[in-house]
């Protein structure tokens, strides 16, 4: 019989890679042994991108680091939905203290570690957009410069949830949220504002940067079990789509992450001191369209009639992104 | 309790003099307490600094509103900040200067003063020969030691030699004693 | 044996005896030499084991000591006037979590308008935030509690404020006795938390905490607070015996005992309100002065021992509650509840303005000749021609700042120099 080679991509949630693969090369999300450091119970919504990311750093992460490691997490829906007193939904030592200060708080710890002579226990902070990207940065800039030896998370579902869904410096472009609401001459968020961590990450140059989403749980874990192999301030940003504050449906979270690589508007990248090192690629483009229509909040742009100019400029985001990362195949 | 002012500029060191003076009575085994007035760090801004030594602990920490001794480590203050602010008839008065008190305009206002209690001194220029740089304190402390007979030279240089180890401690120990030595002479006429 | 040192200096030297493990600060006048000393120590290896955290506000440091004292570490910071209010949402946090972090806080104004020097509004600021505060009278002082504020943090499990004036206490070089490594190594045992970050053993810390729990949890700090009252006194004695000399404690009296006026204060001016007690008493004035030295928790039963025998109390604070009166001055008055002693509420010291012998002298004959009226506030050496020739302008009002409109009346723009 004529071998044929099976190629095997993860798509859609009908994953046949776990069981056909060596165990070797399985996700830790498929291991029996996964430490579950997020365990059930917590209060997320149905369909919680958030839940989902952190459930598949930590566990990576503590695959990485044999569990000797410490977590540190920021205000948001995270720390609020995993630790509702007096129970606990955290099976690893975790510390939540305030809204902008995970990034210091982190570094306070990994310098209480290093003094006690216990630097091989690793720490991983963590937090939302808005803890990150607007009044935790800072701090993260801080821990950046000073070479702390943090690995930093950002969950990024684009704006302050657990506040009621109000704008952040991660809030795409004519998104709609309780304080840019499509009334007035521009619709949702303007254009022109956020910034974006990873960029800025790499202008620090530190070890490690990298983005990814829950759409690709080996890209993922990967990066995480990578980012655990440097020393020093490391970032992952990864994108997490969120239900309720986006209007979409509970079941669409990974399908919108993917959408929202595949259309070039969240790039997925490494980058090391600086310099981008690897790119994961466009498989099928999609027009960004395919990515905002399930997506109640960019329904004013899919009114009549359609805001087709702001689709367009929110295409031209997504072209510059992929001309800027090269995220297209060669060839494709 | 004796109280002394010395007024200066930022970068001459009237911070680190009042510092060394107390030092000097704390090695005779008095109380002593320095510190200086403050605005931020400015290279060239009047600055002013305290030294109480008393023989009891101090526990006041008021600037020092009528002082016993008054230092001027620059005489281009001397029409320019109120130096001579609570300054009485029977207090010490030493200023950095080649010139007399009468060139720098002070002469009128010095004349109830007991001469014994008043001198001049060229730190900066006793500094330049000793050290090679213009900071005048410690030839001025040197000077102080002799004026007041307050702290002994030899304590005045054991608090420099200490602070400032090496060669500059010793290059300042012999600008202290220039200093001292200047105002022995220049006193000498009317000790006879 | 006795040195001659800057306090900061000192302080720094004691913190290192202690032997904190993580040091995280951020430099702001005054409190840049106690830093920079810890600092070169952390660097030469004088104070090691400890990681020194240069961060990028009082923020980042308060953040960062939070983290390092969850993580199991003995830990340390200092700060002052504005870096304290931008940390305060991690001060309030700290003692929240039941952190025994340690911080200085080198006494200095708040603004609008800037002001670099010395008063007590910064800490006063923080009075509720569920911190211990002990203000220092002296360097030596100073120097002491930051010991003895070890101990009561890691008994207690809360944090502590050890508070001297900036730059008048910071600044001024004076004779003191620094404890040696081996009394503080004898008088402070290792840290041991009651619960710390560790994979051997996961604990989350920092829940949120609903309606249902969150009165308990702050009844317990304010019954924490409470308990300090006997602990202070007892690690005071406890001190007392080890080291040789008295220090610490909640309040210190002078010369009360047949007093009829006592003056109350905190901080260095004691000194100043002592000498001013003797000058008046070799006059024959029955006067005496309370110091107040565990400002939180408020030492009520002990202020009220002291000062309920006397006709006239007269407090001379460095702070006050701008529309509504003195701070220490109702403190006391809580604790006079009931008494006839009338109570006379003074600010002084604002901004660093000097608190003169001769301003306490004219104040407290001012206060005996009953010429003070003991109702409302009053300022010490306030210049009451420039204030009303500002009020009289804000009859016509146009918004902005009193010191930038007080210039005009002025004439030039420099005030005088010293």
């Amino acid at each position: 019989m004529a071998f044929q080679e099976v190629k095997l991509y993860q798509v859609g949630t009908y994953v046949a890679g776990n069981r056909l693969l060596d165990p070797e090369r399985r996700t830790v999300q498929a291991r029996t042994d996964r430490s579950n450091a997020i365990t059930s119970g917590h209060r997320a919504c149905q369909g919680c991108g958030e839940a989902l990311g952190a459930r598949f750093v930590l566990d990576a992460a503590m695959r990485a680091t044999g569990g000797n490691m410490v977590a540190v997490n920021a205000t948001g829906c995270l720390e609020v939905f995993s630790t509702p007193y007096p129970e606990s939904s955290w099976q690893v030592p975790w510390l939540h203290s305030l809204f902008g200060n995970a990034p210091a708080v982190a570094s306070g710890v990994a310098a209480a570690l290093r003094a006690a002579g216990r630097a091989d226990t690793r720490v991983v902070a963590q937090g939302g957009d808005g803890g990150t990207v607007d009044i935790g940065m800072g701090c993260l800039s801080g821990m950046f410069e000073r070479g702390d030896d943090v690995l930093y998370v950002c969950y990024d579902n684009e704006g302050y949830m657990n506040t009621g869904v109000q704008r952040s410096g991660a809030t795409p472009p004519a998104a709609r949220t309780a304080n840019t609401k499509p009334v007035g001459a521009e619709p949702g968020n303007p254009f022109g504002q956020g910034k974006s961590v990873p960029l800025i990450a790499m202008a620090h140059e530190i070890p490690y940067v990298a983005t990814a989403t829950v759409a690709e749980l080996h890209d993922l874990e990967h990066k995480v079990e990578k980012a655990m192999t440097f020393h020093g301030p490391r970032y992952l940003h990864v994108f997490v789509p969120c239900p309720l504050g986006w209007g979409a449906a509970s079941a669409d979270t990974i399908r919108l992450a993917r959408l929202a690589k595949e259309s070039g508007l969240f790039p997925v990248f490494e980058a090391e001191h600086g310099e981008v090192t690897s790119v994961s690629r466009i498989r099928r483009q999609v027009p960004v369209e395919e990515y905002l229509a399930p997506q109640r909040r960019f329904a004013h742009l899919f009114t009549d009639p359609p805001r087709t100019d702001v689709v367009a400029r929110i295409q031209a985001r997504a072209d510059r992104n992929i001309t800027r990362f090269g995220l297209l195949q060669q060839g494709a | 309790m004796f109280e002394i002012r010395i007024h200066g500029r930022g970068g001459q060191g009237a911070v680190t003099a009042a510092e060394l003076l107390s030092v000097a009575a704390f090695h005779e085994d008095r109380y002593a307490q320095a510190f200086p007035t403050f605005g931020s760090e400015r290279t060239g801004a009047p600055v002013v600094s305290f030294c109480r030594i008393a023989d009891q602990p101090i526990r006041i920490h008021e600037p020092i509103a009528e002082p016993d001794a008054l230092v001027v480590q620059d005489p281009t203050l001397l029409h320019q900040v109120k130096v001579f602010d609570g300054v009485g008839p029977a207090a010490f008065v030493l200023v950095n200067t080649s010139r007399g008190f009468g060139e720098l305009g002070i002469g009128e206002f010095l004349e109830g003063f007991d001469p014994r209690r008043l001198a001049t001194v060229p730190a900066t220029e006793l500094a330049r020969e000793h050290l090679g740089r213009p900071l005048p304190n410690a030839p001025l402390l040197g000077a102080f030691a002799a004026l007041t007979g307050l702290v002994s030279l030899e304590s005045v240089v054991r608090a420099i030699t200490d602070r400032f180890p090496g060669q500059v401690g010793a290059a300042n120990a012999r600008a202290a004693e220039a200093g001292h030595a200047h105002v022995v002479h220049a006193q000498e006429p009317s000790r006879a | 044996m006795p040195s001659q040192l800057e306090g900061s200096l000192a302080v720094a030297r004691t913190v290192a005896r202690c032997r904190p493990q993580v040091v995280a600060a951020y430099p702001i006048s005054p409190q840049t030499h106690i830093v920079e000393a810890l600092s070169d120590m952390v660097r030469t290896g004088e104070l090691a084991p400890c990681e020194y955290l240069m961060v990028e506000s009082e923020f980042g440091a308060m953040s960062a000591c939070i983290g390092a004292s969850a993580a199991g570490a003995r830990t340390y910071t200092a700060t002052a006037s504005q870096g304290l209010l931008f940390m305060a949402e991690a001060v309030f946090n700290a003692s929240g979590l039941g952190l025994p972090i340690v911080m200085t806080v080198a006494n200095r104004a708040i603004g609008a308008p800037i002001n670099i020097w010395n008063d007590h509004s910064d800490a006063m600021a923080l009075r509720d935030s569920g911190w211990f505060q002990l203000f220092a009278e002296s360097n030596q002082d100073a120097v002491d509690l930051h010991v003895q504020a070890y101990r009561l943090a890691e008994e207690l499990s809360l944090p502590v404020m050890v508070c001297m004036d900036g730059y008048v206490l910071t600044h001024a070089v004076e004779r003191l006795e620094l404890p040696t490594r081996e009394q503080v190594d004898a008088f402070l045992p290792p840290f041991t938390p009651r619960q710390v970050l560790d994979p051997h053993d996961p604990v989350t810390i920092g829940a949120m905490v609903g309606p249902e729990a969150f009165t308990e949890v702050k009844y317990l700090m304010h019954a924490v607070q409470m308990r300090a009252l006997d602990a202070v006194p007892r690690i005071a004695a406890e001190f007392e015996a080890a080291f040789g000399r008295r220090s610490g404690g909640l309040v210190r009296p002078y010369r009360t005992e047949d007093a009829e006026t006592v003056v109350v204060a905190l901080g260095s001016v004691l000194g100043t309100v002592e000498t001013v007690v003797d000058e008046m008493r070799a006059e024959g004035v029955r006067i005496g002065a309370l110091g107040i030295t565990c400002f939180r928790p408020w030492p009520l039963q002990e202020v009220r021992d002291v000062l309920a025998g006397a006709q006239r109390v007269v407090i001379v604070e460095k702070a006050f509650a701008a529309g509504a009166g003195g701070i220490v001055g109702q403190n006391t008055r809580d604790a006079l509840r009931g008494t006839p002693t009338v109570v006379y509420d003074v600010v002084a010291g604002l901004g660093g303005r000097p608190v003169t012998r001769r301003s306490l002298h004219r104040l407290f004959d001012e206060v005996l000749a009953e010429r003070l009226d003991p109702a409302g506030l009053h300022f010490l050496d306030l210049n009451t021609g420039l204030v009303e020739r500002e009020l009289a302008r804000m009859r016509n009002p146009r918004p902005g700042p009193h010191a930038e409109s007080m210039l005009r009346d002025l004439g030039s723009v420099g005030a005088e120099s010293h």
